[in-house]
Protein backbone atom coordinates (compact mmCIF):
# COMPACT_ATOMS: atom_id res chain seq x y z
CA UNK A 1 0.00 0.00 0.00
CA UNK A 2 1.24 3.47 -0.84
CA UNK A 3 0.73 6.67 1.12
CA UNK A 4 -1.88 8.61 -0.81
CA UNK A 5 -2.75 11.44 1.55
CA UNK A 6 -2.15 14.93 0.23
CA UNK A 7 -2.31 16.45 3.72
CA UNK A 8 -1.35 15.31 7.21
CA UNK A 9 -3.88 16.98 9.48
CA UNK A 10 -4.08 14.61 12.42
CA UNK A 11 -3.63 11.04 13.58
CA UNK A 12 -7.41 10.86 14.02
CA UNK A 13 -7.75 10.57 10.28
CA UNK A 14 -4.77 8.41 9.44
CA UNK A 15 -5.09 4.63 9.30
CA UNK A 16 -2.76 2.34 11.24
CA UNK A 17 -1.15 1.40 7.93
CA UNK A 18 -0.57 5.06 7.00
CA UNK A 19 0.98 5.75 10.40
CA UNK A 20 3.31 2.79 9.89
CA UNK A 21 4.37 4.10 6.48
CA UNK A 22 5.30 7.44 8.06
CA UNK A 23 7.28 5.67 10.81
CA UNK A 24 9.09 3.38 8.36
CA UNK A 25 9.93 6.31 6.10
CA UNK A 26 11.24 8.24 9.10
CA UNK A 27 13.46 5.30 9.95
CA UNK A 28 15.05 5.57 6.50
CA UNK A 29 15.29 9.37 6.82
CA UNK A 30 17.10 9.17 10.15
CA UNK A 31 20.24 7.92 8.50
CA UNK A 32 20.60 11.14 6.46
CA UNK A 33 21.39 13.14 9.59
CA UNK A 34 24.42 10.92 10.26
CA UNK A 35 26.09 11.69 6.92
CA UNK A 36 28.86 14.05 6.01
CA UNK A 37 26.45 15.98 3.80
CA UNK A 38 23.15 16.00 5.70
CA UNK A 39 21.02 16.68 2.68
CA UNK A 40 19.28 14.86 -0.15
CA UNK A 41 18.22 16.57 -3.39
CA UNK A 42 14.64 15.23 -3.40
CA UNK A 43 12.64 18.49 -3.09
CA UNK A 44 15.04 20.74 -4.98
CA UNK A 45 13.09 23.66 -6.44
CA UNK A 46 10.00 23.09 -4.28
CA UNK A 47 8.91 25.75 -1.81
CA UNK A 48 7.63 25.04 1.68
CA UNK A 49 6.11 27.73 3.92
CA UNK A 50 6.05 27.49 7.69
CA UNK A 51 2.97 29.44 8.73
CA UNK A 52 3.23 29.94 12.48
CA UNK A 53 0.36 31.84 14.07
CA UNK A 54 1.56 30.83 17.54
CA UNK A 55 5.03 31.12 19.01
CA UNK A 56 7.23 28.02 18.68
CA UNK A 57 10.93 27.43 18.79
CA UNK A 58 11.54 23.74 18.55
CA UNK A 59 8.70 22.69 16.26
CA UNK A 60 9.41 25.44 13.78
CA UNK A 61 13.18 24.90 13.83
CA UNK A 62 12.71 21.18 13.51
CA UNK A 63 10.40 21.55 10.51
CA UNK A 64 12.80 24.06 8.96
CA UNK A 65 15.78 21.72 9.30
CA UNK A 66 13.71 18.83 7.93
CA UNK A 67 12.68 20.90 4.89
CA UNK A 68 16.25 22.01 4.26
CA UNK A 69 17.59 18.46 4.51
CA UNK A 70 15.21 17.58 1.68
CA UNK A 71 16.58 20.58 -0.31
CA UNK A 72 13.30 22.51 -0.34
CA UNK A 73 13.29 26.30 -0.34
CA UNK A 74 11.89 27.48 2.98
CA UNK A 75 9.83 30.53 3.85
CA UNK A 76 9.06 31.35 7.46
CA UNK A 77 6.05 33.32 8.43
CA UNK A 78 5.15 34.31 11.95
CA UNK A 79 1.90 36.07 12.74
CA UNK A 80 3.34 38.71 15.03
CA UNK A 81 5.26 40.45 12.26
CA UNK A 82 2.93 40.05 9.33
CA UNK A 83 -0.08 41.18 7.41
CA UNK A 84 -2.27 39.32 9.93
CA UNK A 85 -1.87 42.34 12.19
CA UNK A 86 -3.22 44.35 9.25
CA UNK A 87 -6.33 42.17 9.22
CA UNK A 88 -5.61 39.64 6.47
CA UNK A 89 -7.41 36.30 6.79
CA UNK A 90 -5.68 32.94 7.12
CA UNK A 91 -6.84 31.73 3.72
CA UNK A 92 -5.80 34.97 1.98
CA UNK A 93 -2.37 34.78 3.58
CA UNK A 94 -1.97 31.18 2.40
CA UNK A 95 -3.18 31.99 -1.12
CA UNK A 96 -0.54 34.67 -1.38
CA UNK A 97 2.16 32.16 -0.58
CA UNK A 98 0.63 29.79 -3.08
CA UNK A 99 0.84 32.51 -5.73
CA UNK A 100 4.54 32.73 -4.91
CA UNK A 101 4.88 29.03 -5.73
CA UNK A 102 4.62 27.34 -2.34
CA UNK A 103 3.43 23.76 -2.67
CA UNK A 104 3.51 22.65 0.97
CA UNK A 105 2.32 24.63 4.00
CA UNK A 106 3.15 23.71 7.55
CA UNK A 107 0.72 25.47 9.82
CA UNK A 108 0.46 26.09 13.53
CA UNK A 109 -2.61 27.95 14.70
CA UNK A 110 -4.30 28.69 17.99
CA UNK A 111 -7.69 27.69 16.63
CA UNK A 112 -8.58 24.01 16.56
CA UNK A 113 -9.42 23.05 12.99
CA UNK A 114 -7.55 25.88 11.23
CA UNK A 115 -5.36 23.47 9.14
CA UNK A 116 -8.52 21.63 8.02
CA UNK A 117 -10.07 24.89 6.78
CA UNK A 118 -6.87 25.69 4.93
CA UNK A 119 -6.64 22.23 3.34
CA UNK A 120 -10.11 22.70 1.85
CA UNK A 121 -9.42 26.18 0.51
CA UNK A 122 -6.01 25.91 -1.14
CA UNK A 123 -4.27 23.60 -3.60
CA UNK A 124 -1.04 23.14 -1.65
CA UNK A 125 -0.46 20.26 0.76
CA UNK A 126 -1.08 21.12 4.40
CA UNK A 127 0.74 19.71 7.42
CA UNK A 128 -0.70 20.44 10.85
CA UNK A 129 2.04 21.59 13.23
CA UNK A 130 -0.43 22.02 16.10
CA UNK A 131 -3.97 23.42 16.05
CA UNK A 132 -5.41 24.79 19.29
CA UNK A 133 -6.03 21.98 21.72
CA UNK A 134 -6.96 19.58 18.93
CA UNK A 135 -3.99 17.74 17.36
CA UNK A 136 -0.21 17.90 17.11
CA UNK A 137 0.46 15.01 14.74
CA UNK A 138 4.20 15.53 14.24
CA UNK A 139 4.87 15.46 17.99
CA UNK A 140 2.80 12.30 18.50
CA UNK A 141 4.50 10.61 15.54
CA UNK A 142 7.86 11.48 17.11
CA UNK A 143 6.75 10.00 20.43
CA UNK A 144 5.46 6.85 18.75
CA UNK A 145 8.60 6.59 16.58
CA UNK A 146 10.82 6.90 19.67
CA UNK A 147 8.77 4.32 21.59
CA UNK A 148 8.92 1.90 18.66
CA UNK A 149 12.66 2.37 18.37
CA UNK A 150 13.21 1.78 22.10
CA UNK A 151 10.69 -1.02 22.60
CA UNK A 152 10.76 -2.70 19.20
CA UNK A 153 7.01 -2.27 18.68
CA UNK A 154 3.86 -0.58 19.92
CA UNK A 155 1.29 -3.35 20.19
CA UNK A 156 0.49 -4.44 23.73
CA UNK A 157 2.57 -1.74 25.45
CA UNK A 158 1.16 0.14 28.45
CA UNK A 159 1.60 3.85 27.86
CA UNK A 160 0.73 6.44 30.50
CA UNK A 161 0.10 10.10 29.67
CA UNK A 162 0.32 12.43 32.66
CA UNK A 163 -1.04 15.93 33.07
CA UNK A 164 -3.25 18.39 31.25
CA UNK A 165 -5.07 16.03 28.91
CA UNK A 166 -7.94 18.46 28.37
CA UNK A 167 -5.87 21.22 26.79
CA UNK A 168 -3.20 19.03 25.21
CA UNK A 169 -3.08 18.49 21.47
CA UNK A 170 -0.08 16.20 22.04
CA UNK A 171 -2.21 13.93 24.24
CA UNK A 172 -5.06 13.73 21.71
CA UNK A 173 -2.77 12.87 18.83
CA UNK A 174 -0.91 10.32 20.92
CA UNK A 175 -4.10 8.62 22.09
CA UNK A 176 -5.34 8.33 18.48
CA UNK A 177 -2.04 6.99 17.20
CA UNK A 178 -1.15 4.66 20.06
CA UNK A 179 -4.64 3.12 20.14
CA UNK A 180 -4.58 2.53 16.38
CA UNK A 181 -1.26 0.70 16.71
CA UNK A 182 -2.57 -1.46 19.55
CA UNK A 183 -1.12 0.08 22.73
CA UNK A 184 -3.05 0.35 26.00
CA UNK A 185 -3.27 4.03 26.88
CA UNK A 186 -3.78 5.32 30.40
CA UNK A 187 -4.27 8.96 31.28
CA UNK A 188 -3.89 10.55 34.70
CA UNK A 189 -4.19 14.01 36.22
CA UNK A 190 -6.54 16.18 38.29
CA UNK A 191 -10.20 15.43 37.45
CA UNK A 192 -10.65 18.99 36.16
CA UNK A 193 -8.22 18.38 33.30
CA UNK A 194 -8.78 14.66 32.74
CA UNK A 195 -12.36 14.61 31.47
CA UNK A 196 -14.25 11.34 31.40
CA UNK A 197 -15.12 11.55 27.71
CA UNK A 198 -11.54 10.56 26.87
CA UNK A 199 -12.57 7.01 27.66
CA UNK A 200 -14.49 7.13 24.36
CA UNK A 201 -11.13 7.47 22.61
CA UNK A 202 -10.08 4.22 24.25
CA UNK A 203 -8.02 5.66 27.11
CA UNK A 204 -8.22 4.30 30.64
CA UNK A 205 -8.69 7.09 33.17
CA UNK A 206 -6.89 7.40 36.51
CA UNK A 207 -6.65 10.15 39.11
CA UNK A 208 -3.78 8.73 41.16
CA UNK A 209 -0.36 8.69 39.55
CA UNK A 210 0.80 5.92 41.90
CA UNK A 211 -1.99 3.64 40.64
CA UNK A 212 -1.73 4.63 37.02
CA UNK A 213 2.01 4.14 36.73
CA UNK A 214 1.99 0.52 37.85
CA UNK A 215 3.44 -1.78 35.23
CA UNK A 216 3.75 0.81 32.46
CA UNK A 217 6.37 0.65 29.67
CA UNK A 218 6.28 4.32 28.76
CA UNK A 219 5.45 7.53 30.62
CA UNK A 220 4.67 10.63 28.56
CA UNK A 221 4.72 13.74 30.73
CA UNK A 222 2.75 16.72 29.47
CA UNK A 223 3.80 20.27 30.07
CA UNK A 224 1.86 22.49 32.44
CA UNK A 225 0.79 25.01 29.82
CA UNK A 226 0.55 28.37 31.48
CA UNK A 227 -0.42 29.94 28.13
CA UNK A 228 -3.44 27.64 27.95
CA UNK A 229 -4.43 28.47 31.51
CA UNK A 230 -3.69 25.00 32.87
CA UNK A 231 -3.07 26.69 36.20
CA UNK A 232 -6.74 27.62 36.55
CA UNK A 233 -7.72 23.97 36.83
CA UNK A 234 -6.03 23.18 40.16
CA UNK A 235 -5.33 25.06 43.39
CA UNK A 236 -1.56 25.50 43.17
CA UNK A 237 1.49 24.48 41.23
CA UNK A 238 2.96 23.00 44.41
CA UNK A 239 -0.05 20.79 44.92
CA UNK A 240 0.07 19.71 41.27
CA UNK A 241 3.72 18.80 41.32
CA UNK A 242 3.26 17.00 44.65
CA UNK A 243 0.49 14.81 43.23
CA UNK A 244 1.40 14.51 39.55
CA UNK A 245 5.07 15.43 39.32
CA UNK A 246 7.24 12.47 38.37
CA UNK A 247 9.83 11.49 40.97
CA UNK A 248 12.26 8.63 41.23
CA UNK A 249 10.04 6.94 43.88
CA UNK A 250 6.94 6.99 41.69
CA UNK A 251 8.89 5.82 38.66
CA UNK A 252 9.95 2.73 40.60
CA UNK A 253 6.36 1.47 40.39
CA UNK A 254 6.58 1.28 36.59
CA UNK A 255 8.26 -1.53 34.66
CA UNK A 256 12.01 -1.79 35.16
CA UNK A 257 12.81 -0.74 31.60
CA UNK A 258 10.35 2.16 31.54
CA UNK A 259 11.17 5.15 29.34
CA UNK A 260 10.18 8.73 30.16
CA UNK A 261 9.17 11.18 27.46
CA UNK A 262 8.28 14.85 27.37
CA UNK A 263 7.37 16.96 24.33
CA UNK A 264 9.24 19.93 25.81
CA UNK A 265 9.82 22.58 26.92
CA UNK A 266 10.29 21.07 30.39
CA UNK A 267 9.33 22.90 33.55
CA UNK A 268 11.97 21.37 35.79
CA UNK A 269 10.63 20.64 39.26
CA UNK A 270 7.00 20.78 38.09
CA UNK A 271 6.23 17.87 35.74
CA UNK A 272 9.41 16.03 36.57
CA UNK A 273 12.40 16.43 38.79
CA UNK A 274 15.73 17.47 37.28
CA UNK A 275 17.07 14.11 38.35
CA UNK A 276 14.62 12.34 36.02
CA UNK A 277 14.94 14.82 33.16
CA UNK A 278 18.68 14.11 33.03
CA UNK A 279 18.36 10.36 33.65
CA UNK A 280 19.31 7.85 30.97
CA UNK A 281 15.73 6.44 31.10
CA UNK A 282 14.55 9.80 29.82
CA UNK A 283 14.66 9.96 26.04
CA UNK A 284 13.69 13.63 25.76
CA UNK A 285 16.67 14.73 23.67
CA UNK A 286 16.37 11.65 21.47
CA UNK A 287 12.80 12.75 20.79
CA UNK A 288 14.16 16.06 19.55
CA UNK A 289 16.68 14.33 17.24
CA UNK A 290 14.04 11.92 15.95
CA UNK A 291 11.81 14.93 15.30
CA UNK A 292 13.84 15.89 12.26
CA UNK A 293 13.56 12.42 10.69
CA UNK A 294 9.82 12.17 11.36
CA UNK A 295 9.15 15.62 9.92
CA UNK A 296 11.28 14.81 6.86
CA UNK A 297 9.10 11.74 6.35
CA UNK A 298 5.88 13.79 6.68
CA UNK A 299 7.02 16.42 4.19
CA UNK A 300 8.37 13.83 1.77
CA UNK A 301 5.18 11.77 1.84
CA UNK A 302 2.79 14.69 1.29
CA UNK A 303 5.09 15.91 -1.48
CA UNK A 304 4.67 12.54 -3.18
CA UNK A 305 0.92 12.63 -2.58
CA UNK A 306 0.26 16.19 -3.72
CA UNK A 307 -0.92 17.09 -7.20
CA UNK A 308 1.23 19.93 -8.43
CA UNK B 1 -1.57 -8.10 -28.39
CA UNK B 2 -0.56 -9.63 -25.07
CA UNK B 3 2.84 -10.15 -23.59
CA UNK B 4 5.66 -12.36 -24.70
CA UNK B 5 8.03 -13.81 -22.15
CA UNK B 6 11.52 -15.25 -22.58
CA UNK B 7 13.21 -16.91 -19.66
CA UNK B 8 16.91 -17.74 -19.38
CA UNK B 9 18.18 -19.65 -16.37
CA UNK B 10 21.11 -17.88 -14.71
CA UNK B 11 23.01 -21.13 -14.08
CA UNK B 12 26.64 -20.44 -13.19
CA UNK B 13 26.77 -17.05 -14.89
CA UNK B 14 26.41 -15.20 -11.59
CA UNK B 15 29.40 -17.13 -10.26
CA UNK B 16 31.61 -16.36 -13.26
CA UNK B 17 30.52 -12.72 -12.96
CA UNK B 18 31.83 -12.67 -9.37
CA UNK B 19 35.13 -14.44 -10.22
CA UNK B 20 35.72 -11.97 -13.05
CA UNK B 21 35.42 -9.10 -10.57
CA UNK B 22 37.61 -10.75 -7.94
CA UNK B 23 40.36 -11.56 -10.51
CA UNK B 24 40.57 -7.84 -11.20
CA UNK B 25 40.94 -6.66 -7.60
CA UNK B 26 44.57 -5.94 -6.76
CA UNK B 27 45.77 -6.60 -3.18
CA UNK B 28 46.11 -2.82 -2.59
CA UNK B 29 42.53 -2.18 -3.65
CA UNK B 30 41.30 -5.11 -1.60
CA UNK B 31 42.49 -3.51 1.64
CA UNK B 32 40.43 -0.37 1.03
CA UNK B 33 37.44 -1.92 -0.70
CA UNK B 34 33.77 -1.26 0.02
CA UNK B 35 31.07 -3.17 -1.86
CA UNK B 36 27.79 -1.26 -2.13
CA UNK B 37 24.63 -2.93 -3.42
CA UNK B 38 21.78 -0.92 -4.92
CA UNK B 39 18.47 -2.02 -3.45
CA UNK B 40 16.77 -4.42 -3.96
CA UNK B 41 18.45 -7.06 -6.15
CA UNK B 42 21.84 -5.35 -6.13
CA UNK B 43 21.89 -5.78 -2.37
CA UNK B 44 21.75 -9.57 -2.67
CA UNK B 45 24.31 -9.69 -5.48
CA UNK B 46 26.61 -7.40 -3.49
CA UNK B 47 26.27 -9.62 -0.44
CA UNK B 48 27.21 -12.67 -2.54
CA UNK B 49 30.22 -10.83 -3.96
CA UNK B 50 31.45 -10.05 -0.44
CA UNK B 51 31.06 -13.73 0.49
CA UNK B 52 33.00 -14.87 -2.59
CA UNK B 53 35.77 -12.35 -1.86
CA UNK B 54 36.04 -13.67 1.66
CA UNK B 55 36.14 -17.30 0.44
CA UNK B 56 38.85 -16.57 -2.14
CA UNK B 57 41.06 -14.12 -0.26
CA UNK B 58 40.18 -14.62 3.40
CA UNK B 59 39.49 -10.88 3.69
CA UNK B 60 36.28 -9.44 5.08
CA UNK B 61 35.21 -6.55 2.93
CA UNK B 62 32.88 -3.80 4.16
CA UNK B 63 29.41 -4.07 2.68
CA UNK B 64 26.80 -1.35 2.36
CA UNK B 65 23.44 -0.84 0.68
CA UNK B 66 21.83 2.21 -0.87
CA UNK B 67 18.30 3.17 -1.75
CA UNK B 68 18.46 5.76 -4.54
CA UNK B 69 14.83 6.94 -4.31
CA UNK B 70 15.66 10.33 -2.77
CA UNK B 71 18.11 10.98 -5.64
CA UNK B 72 15.76 10.15 -8.51
CA UNK B 73 15.41 12.63 -11.36
CA UNK B 74 11.77 11.88 -12.21
CA UNK B 75 9.80 13.77 -9.55
CA UNK B 76 6.91 14.06 -12.03
CA UNK B 77 6.63 10.27 -11.92
CA UNK B 78 6.63 10.20 -8.09
CA UNK B 79 3.30 8.38 -7.84
CA UNK B 80 5.18 5.29 -8.98
CA UNK B 81 8.14 5.68 -6.66
CA UNK B 82 8.69 2.67 -4.42
CA UNK B 83 8.52 2.81 -0.63
CA UNK B 84 11.66 4.39 0.79
CA UNK B 85 14.12 1.95 2.32
CA UNK B 86 17.15 2.55 4.43
CA UNK B 87 20.60 3.37 3.10
CA UNK B 88 23.39 1.92 5.20
CA UNK B 89 27.06 2.49 4.55
CA UNK B 90 28.81 1.27 7.68
CA UNK B 91 32.24 2.72 6.94
CA UNK B 92 33.68 6.08 5.92
CA UNK B 93 33.89 6.15 2.09
CA UNK B 94 36.59 8.85 2.08
CA UNK B 95 39.58 7.59 0.05
CA UNK B 96 38.08 4.10 -0.37
CA UNK B 97 37.68 2.01 -3.51
CA UNK B 98 34.06 1.24 -4.12
CA UNK B 99 32.41 -1.42 -6.23
CA UNK B 100 28.80 -0.53 -6.92
CA UNK B 101 26.64 -3.58 -7.66
CA UNK B 102 23.26 -3.76 -9.38
CA UNK B 103 21.29 -6.43 -11.19
CA UNK B 104 20.35 -4.70 -14.46
CA UNK B 105 21.94 -1.69 -16.18
CA UNK B 106 19.58 0.10 -18.55
CA UNK B 107 19.28 3.91 -18.85
CA UNK B 108 22.10 4.62 -16.39
CA UNK B 109 19.89 6.91 -14.31
CA UNK B 110 19.93 4.67 -11.24
CA UNK B 111 23.72 4.58 -11.34
CA UNK B 112 23.89 8.37 -11.66
CA UNK B 113 21.67 8.65 -8.56
CA UNK B 114 23.75 6.08 -6.68
CA UNK B 115 27.02 7.91 -7.43
CA UNK B 116 25.53 11.21 -6.25
CA UNK B 117 24.33 9.52 -3.08
CA UNK B 118 27.77 8.01 -2.35
CA UNK B 119 29.42 11.41 -2.85
CA UNK B 120 27.29 12.78 0.00
CA UNK B 121 29.16 10.44 2.34
CA UNK B 122 32.62 11.61 1.31
CA UNK B 123 35.07 11.43 -1.57
CA UNK B 124 35.96 7.87 -2.53
CA UNK B 125 39.25 7.15 -4.34
CA UNK B 126 37.34 5.29 -7.06
CA UNK B 127 33.94 3.89 -7.92
CA UNK B 128 33.59 0.90 -10.24
CA UNK B 129 30.32 -0.43 -11.56
CA UNK B 130 29.44 -4.14 -11.65
CA UNK B 131 26.13 -5.27 -13.16
CA UNK B 132 24.90 -8.79 -13.69
CA UNK B 133 22.97 -7.87 -16.84
CA UNK B 134 23.76 -5.04 -19.25
CA UNK B 135 20.72 -4.63 -21.48
CA UNK B 136 21.89 -1.53 -23.39
CA UNK B 137 19.57 1.46 -23.92
CA UNK B 138 21.68 4.06 -22.10
CA UNK B 139 20.36 7.62 -21.69
CA UNK B 140 23.41 8.83 -19.76
CA UNK B 141 27.15 8.32 -20.36
CA UNK B 142 27.49 5.41 -17.92
CA UNK B 143 29.31 2.16 -18.72
CA UNK B 144 29.89 -0.87 -16.52
CA UNK B 145 33.39 -1.98 -15.48
CA UNK B 146 32.09 -5.53 -15.06
CA UNK B 147 29.05 -7.03 -16.75
CA UNK B 148 28.07 -10.68 -16.29
CA UNK B 149 25.79 -10.88 -19.30
CA UNK B 150 25.23 -8.45 -22.16
CA UNK B 151 21.99 -8.70 -24.09
CA UNK B 152 20.33 -6.74 -26.86
CA UNK B 153 16.86 -5.52 -25.91
CA UNK B 154 14.12 -3.30 -27.26
CA UNK B 155 12.68 -0.27 -25.49
CA UNK B 156 9.34 -1.94 -24.87
CA UNK B 157 10.98 -4.93 -23.24
CA UNK B 158 11.41 -5.33 -19.50
CA UNK B 159 14.32 -7.24 -18.05
CA UNK B 160 13.88 -8.77 -14.61
CA UNK B 161 16.46 -10.70 -12.65
CA UNK B 162 15.19 -13.23 -10.12
CA UNK B 163 17.47 -14.33 -7.32
CA UNK B 164 17.29 -17.28 -4.95
CA UNK B 165 17.35 -15.09 -1.82
CA UNK B 166 14.26 -13.05 -2.71
CA UNK B 167 12.49 -14.96 -5.44
CA UNK B 168 13.43 -18.57 -4.83
CA UNK B 169 14.75 -19.00 -8.39
CA UNK B 170 17.70 -17.88 -10.50
CA UNK B 171 16.49 -16.50 -13.81
CA UNK B 172 16.57 -13.62 -16.23
CA UNK B 173 13.16 -12.83 -17.63
CA UNK B 174 12.63 -10.66 -20.70
CA UNK B 175 9.05 -9.53 -21.13
CA UNK B 176 7.81 -7.79 -24.25
CA UNK B 177 4.56 -5.89 -23.87
CA UNK B 178 2.32 -6.00 -26.92
CA UNK B 179 4.73 -8.50 -28.39
CA UNK B 180 3.78 -10.34 -31.55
Amino acid sequence: MAFEKKHILGLGELSAEEIKIILDTAESMKEISTRDVKKVPTLKGKTVVNLFFEPSTRTRSSFEIAEKRLSADVLNFSASQSSVVKGESLVDTARNFEAMGASIMVIRHGMSGAPFVLARQINASVINAGDGSHEHPSQALIDIFTIREKKGGIEGLNVLIVGDILNSRVARSNIFGLRKLGANVRIVGPATIVPEYFSEMGAEIFYSLEHAIENVDVVIMLRVQSERKTLEYFPSLREYSGLYGLTREKLRLAKKDVIVMHPGPINRGVELTSEIADDPDAVILEQVANGIAVRMAMIYLVALGESL
Amino acid sequence: MGTKKKIQPLEDRAESFFSGIIDDISPERLSSLIVIGIKTRGEYLGKRLVERISERTGKDVTFGTIDITLYRDDFENRKNWPRLRRTSIPDDVQGKNIILVDDVLYTGRTVRAAINSIMDYGRPASVKLAVLVDRGGRELPVQPDYAGISIETLDDEMVNVYLEEVDGREEIEIIRRNGV
